[in-house]
């Protein structure tokens, strides 16, 4: 679509995609959180590798590890999402392709967030 | 989206005209870390929903898990999950303003890959030593 408008007097304000800077501030809030959260993940694979079902059992199914890993979850969906927004904007060129990427990107984000939450919450329960 | 060239003006060169730089191939490889992570995380889906199904599952994906190759991917999979979160800490000082001039930006950029691998093996030892 050819606009009347000048590249420049489209970019100004809120930009092309109407949401500012929510994006970038999102982007850094999830990474902030993912720091701490990413070392407890890391540790938490290191000292259950190998570990037979029912250590690996006993250790899920308490609160603060179920609740350290959801939020780690949360967080790391949501970083996902955006990182992989910003290489699909900056890859695919082709807008019908590029719409159903950043559509399958969601999707993609939703099902790991809600399968790993699922799998969490039901060994933390049982 | 706006058009990227509408005068036909001369392009600057992309990628394959520089001379790879320390600081541009870190930069190439927090993209790629990421993207790795991104389909990673069905291994965390997989293996958590084998946890979830029972025992006899969970043995079977922990016997995958736990082989040679098994292992190799989980050590690639921590150590890009440390070297993105390093990676980030970079961007994170970059944002305040600092440590942007050339010498002290490929400081950074060592220092990011010394630190993950640094990070990555003394995790495993620990892990593995301890529990």
């Amino acid at each position: 679509m050819k606009a009347m408008k000048t590249p420049l007097k489209r970019v100004r304000g809120l930009g092309s995609a109407n949401e500012g800077t929510e994006h970038f501030w999102q982007q850094r809030m999830t990474a902030l959180a993912n720091i701490p959260l990413t070392l407890f993940f890391v540790g938490s694979i290191a000292a259950l590798h190998g570990a037979d079902y029912n250590t690996v059992m006993s250790y899920f199914s308490s609160p603060i590890v179920t609740i350290l890993m959801l939020l780690t979850v949360l967080s790391a969906v949501i970083h996902m999402r955006l990182g992989m927004q910003i290489i699909i904007e900056d890859y695919i060129h082709n807008e019908g392709t590029k719409v159903l990427a950043l559509m399958a990107n969601t999707f993609f984000a939703v099902f790991v967030g809600l399968a790993c939450a699922y799998a969490l919450i039901k060994i933390g329960v049982s | 989206m706006a058009d990227a060239n509408p005068g036909g003006r001369p392009l600057s060169p992309h990628l394959q005209i520089y001379k790879p730089l320390f600081t541009m191939v870190m930069s190439i490889l927090h993209r790629i870390t990421g993207g790795a992570l991104y389909v990673g995380t069905l291994l965390v889906v997989w293996w958590l929903v084998a946890a979830a199904s029972g025992p006899e599952y969970f043995d079977f994906a922990n016997g995958i898990m736990g082989s040679f190759v098994g292992r190799l991917v989980l050590f690639g999979y921590t150590w890009a999950l440390l070297h993105h979160m390093l990676g980030g800490v970079r961007h994170f000082i970059w944002d305040t303003g600092a440590m942007l001039d050339v010498p002290r930006a490929q400081m950074l950029a060592k220092l990011t890959l010394a630190g993950s691998l640094t990070l990555t093996l003394t995790i495993w030892i620990v892990g593995t030593l301890v529990f």
